[in-house]
């Protein structure tokens, strides 16, 4: 009887039993803190938008400018995963490969775009990349810097440490008797790193891309100073969201942003399914 | 020796022409995206030499936003390090329903623009809301003044402390606290000389990058502060303000700051990873 | 097809991995490669393979010289010690990854390659698991996908690098007694590599015992165990004593006294003994110690003797005694090998 009851309790019971004390105490101060800063802002958010209802939802996103920032973020967005995909395998497979001078540092440098502040990388890149600057009078006269390709180079930037960092522990771990059993099964060095290293690279390299892609969609900062900010062209919607709040338009803002909230939770769901994915499949991620 | 000798390949070896080829595409690829933004900046900031240099950091304004920033950042910080802690401690030692949930929302704020970051706080304290009109009656200000701006700060770098803590601490498991406490420890005391030593690296890393984003935050704080020159600039806003007027060694002076703190934090970063390795410091930014 | 090794000898930054090495392995053979770790075996496997090269010496496949061939060239199956199986392919992929990357002139058409791999899940009786993953495997199955795979290219020569060494003990019985009759079925030239001598004596036609980058011995089980060639095979395969002795005039001599064995010429090295090898006595001339304890091991009894040693450390041997016949703690015993070898110094 006693221990049918145990059961029965247990099955109810949120925590597991535990020798170590301070449950109650760290958990309920993450909660609080968790919902006074993170939770209720975010519905806040979500609640305003509510208010608007479908139809103002809808009139607001359909909007010809909302639409095309949101097409400037996303595309460029896409654009700049896309080629961090190619070079941050590139330069993981280096980095953990070889070994020539200098290869500490640079490691080390992949991860500037995390710890620069994204206003010094923008102002940075805007007059690097500008038509009388050390790369973009290179280029003349094709213009980076004030078009979406100026926007495309500075989320380059940012995405970059993502993919590196996602495939490069990857890669590391790849046994050196894989590529040997290629070989002994008559694979040239070319159909090895084709069809056996790379593909198994996968879903770190997916998950290197998305990451790279939700950040990059949501960027501002090393963003708004290269871009130009023409409406309809380079006018990325987190800039877009900005201009509503200053022209007080609440309503327009909300909306922008809730829409690139959902597109955010969506990537995240992605990613963690691209990784549930790969775990189930190969072990791990 | 006879004449069908060849010179013997590594199978898993690409031979040194492809080596140099990857290499060499690496480094220019590096030097586009990373050195020379990041040379640009202390370029521009001494192209006026030492004394103007000197005086644009010394200016008043700057001085404020320098200093703010600093304020902004002892605030943002501790609160996201005793958050951090107690969120590691709850997740890591105890087994409870809904712990990959809580470690998803808490990851949340990565993945949100951080223009959003702001712009749920204006919608919160707003003109339009409730809380920011009974908050005024009372004199409060958050809404363009310090409290919004540490709020926002406050948002941006929620996860990082937390998110080095939780895998290293959940990789060290339950068995040391387990043995403090059958040595007749009390739970603060196996915190502080058992739990605590034991992570102190980690935190450390954490603490490091969380503090770097709260120096360097912009998007967030920029959609909060009102950009009122002397009062809620910080370094970045600050930066933008001077770009804007076309003062670019001022700009760049202050950029030069920002940038200096972020390779301090990356040398810092690199030095606790060389001494305690990677699992030290594992975890995603 | 048979595989000469003539003279090699590996150098890896001035460490000699391999000195001066030579074998022949037969058609049809299955050798075993056993020595202790560094001995130079698992060098000796990857330098047949063409995963290393050697400084110096010549490998013969049949009368080819195939010293120079790359790995591709040399068409043999390798099973490496942790299987390497391509984690994001199938079992199927896995076993037809080596038909898929021949040049277009010799690969096979699609139908083909699955039929073989079909067949060869057959033959290492894994049908139905074709589409599962390598993770998705217990490690008896993952070893069989990967001689599947290694056996799909149809290799000359057929390599294993401990090929038991990942897996549990009954796991591995199970496995050894199955790779026997797969060689036998198949016939392939087959060496592996082992550091487990059960294995080896069980398993192979010949086994090749390795010391410090030399071949210490080559020979059947029989030979190796019963006719150990050097002191290194005496005490590395089975359970052995030795003491330091003298042969004066045909008798053998320890600490100057007959211990009632006669040996031909005169010299001065180590008798080595086995443990069933070794008959209790109540002669005078014999070896003489204390027993420091006993111990029941499966169907036999195995004593420790400390035979003094002049005030040093004293010299201490294994015995086995009658089952039936207790032998106490601390009691003078008297024994004498029946079956020995002297190792002069």
């Amino acid at each position: 009887m006693t221990a049918s009851a145990t059961a029965s309790k247990a099955g109810w019971r949120v925590k597991q039993p535990s020798i170590i004390p301070g449950f109650g105490l760290t958990l309920g101060f993450s909660l609080t803190y968790l919902s006074l800063i993170i939770l209720i802002p975010i519905t806040g958010l979500l609640w305003r938008t509510a208010e608007l209802g479908w139809s103002g939802f809808f009139a607001i996103l359909t909007d010809e400018r909302t639409i095309r920032a949101l097409t400037v973020s996303f595309g460029t967005a896409f654009a700049a995963a896309l080629i961090n995909v190619i070079f941050g395998t590139i330069l993981a497979w280096v980095l953990t490969r070889y070994r020539f001078p200098g290869r500490r540092l640079i490691d080390a440098m992949v991860d500037l775009p995390f710890a620069l502040p994204t206003a010094v990388a923008g102002i940075a890149f805007a007059s690097l990349y500008a038509p009388n600057g050390w790369i973009g009078s290179l280029f003349m006269p094709f213009r980076i810097a004030f078009t979406p390709y100026g926007i495309v180079i500075a989320l380059i930037f940012i995405g970059l440490p993502f993919v590196v960092r996602t495939v490069q522990p990857i890669m590391e771990e790849i046994d050196g008797e894989v590529e040997e059993a290629a070989a002994t099964l008559g694979a040239n060095r070319f159909q090895t790193i084709f069809q056996v290293l790379l593909p198994s690279l996968t879903p770190a390299v997916l998950t290197g891309f998305a990451l790279a892609f939700a950040r990059g969609v949501g960027e501002y900062g090393s963003v708004i100073f290269i871009a130009g900010n023409i409406p309809y062209v380079s006018e990325i919607a987190p800039l877009l969201i900005v201009i509503r709040l200053e022209e007080f338009n609440y309503a327009g803002a909300t909306a922008i942003a809730t829409i690139m909230l959902l597109i955010s939770f969506a990537m995240l769901l992605v990613i963690n399914l691209i990784q549930a994915w790969s775990r189930r499949r190969y072990g791990n991620v | 020796m006879s004449d069908n000798r060849r010179t013997f390949r590594n199978p898993a070896d690409e031979g040194f022409a492809t080596k140099l080829v990857l290499v060499g595409l690496s480094l220019v690829f590096l030097a586009f995206f990373l050195f020379l933004p990041l040379v640009s900046v202390f370029v521009e900031a001494f192209r006026e030499g030492w004394v103007t240099y000197e005086e644009a950091l010394t200016e008043p304004d700057a001085w404020a936003a320098i200093q703010l920033t600093l304020t902004v950042a002892a605030i943002a910080v501790p609160l996201n390090l005793v958050f951090g802690l107690a969120a590691a401690w709850a997740i890591a030692k105890f087994e409870f329903k809904g712990k990959a949930f809580l470690i998803t929302l808490i990851d949340l704020p990565f993945s949100i623009s951080p223009v959003i970051s702001g712009l749920v706080y204006v919608l919160l304290f707003g003109s339009g809301s409730l809380l920011g009109p009974f908050l005024k009656s009372y004199g409060i200000e958050i809404l363009f003044a310090v409290p919004g701006i540490v709020l926002a700060t406050v948002f941006v770098t929620f996860p990082f402390v937390a998110r080095e803590l939780i895998p290293l601490m959940q990789d060290q498991g339950t068995g040391d606290e387990e043995a403090a406490l059958s040595l007749g420890a009390s739970g603060w005391q196996t915190f502080w000389y058992v739990t605590l030593p034991n992570v102190k690296w980690g935190l450390l890393y954490g603490v490091l990058l969380c503090n770097a984003r709260a120096m360097g935050e912009f998007g967030a704080v920029s959609v909060v502060s009102g950009r009122i020159r002397g009062l809620t600039n910080t370094m970045p806003l600050h930066v933008e303000i001077l770009y804007n007027e076309y003062n670019m060694v001022a700009a760049f002076a202050v950029a030069s700051l920002l940038a200096l703190l972020a390779l301090v934090t990356l040398a810092l970063k690199t030095l606790l990873e060389l001494r305690f390795g990677a699992g030290a410091a594992g975890g995603r930014h | 097809m048979e595989v000469r090794i003539n003279n090699i000898r590996k150098e890896f930054d001035r460490f000699a991995a391999l000195h001066d090495v030579s074998l022949d392995i037969a058609s049809g053979e299955l050798i075993a490669l056993l020595g202790p770790s560094g001995s130079g075996k698992t060098t000796l496997l990857r330098l047949i393979a063409g995963l290393d090269f050697p400084t110096d010496g010549k490998i013969f496949f049949g009368e080819e010289d195939a010293s120079h061939h790359s790995v591709q060239e040399r068409h043999v199956g390798f099973v490496f010690q942790h299987y390497a199986l391509f984690r994001h392919m199938t079992v199927a992929q896995n076993i037809g990854f080596g038909l898929k990357v021949r040049p277009s002139a010799t690969r096979p058409p699609k139908a083909e390659i699955k039929k073989r791999v079909s067949d060869l899940l057959d033959m290492v009786q894994l049908s139905g698991l074709e589409n599962r993953y390598p993770n998705q495997l217990s490690g008896g199955q993952r070893q069989r996908v990967a001689l599947a795979r290694a056996m799909a290219i149809e290799p000359r020569i057929l390599l294993l690098d401990e090929p038991f060494g990942a897996l549990d003990a009954k796991v591995r019985k199970e496995l050894r007694r199955w790779l026997r009759e797969f060689h036998d079925r198949t016939g392939h030239t087959t060496v592996f590599v082992t550091h487990d001598q059960e294995e080896a004596l069980e398993l192979a036609d010949r086994v090749v015992v390795m010391s410090q980058g030399k071949i210490e011995q080559v020979g059947s089980a029989d030979d190796v165990y019963d006719r150990p060639q050097s002191p290194f095979v005496f005490s590395f395969i089975g359970e052995s004593s030795h003491l330091p002795v003298e042969v004066k005039d045909g008798a053998v001599l320890f600490q100057g006294e007959p211990i009632g064995l006669s040996e031909g010429e005169n010299t001065t090295g180590d008798l080595f003994f086995r443990p069933e090898d070794v008959v209790l006595t109540d002669e005078q001339h014999a070896l003489s110690g204390k027993v420091t304890a006993c111990r029941r091991l499966a169907g036999t009894r195995i004593a420790e003797i400390d035979i003094a040693n002049n005030g040093h450390a004293p010299f201490h041997v294994e015995v086995e005694v009658p089952l039936h016949a207790p032998i106490e703690l601390g009691a003078e015993t008297r024994f004498r090998p029946t079956r020995w070898k002297i190792f002069s110094k």
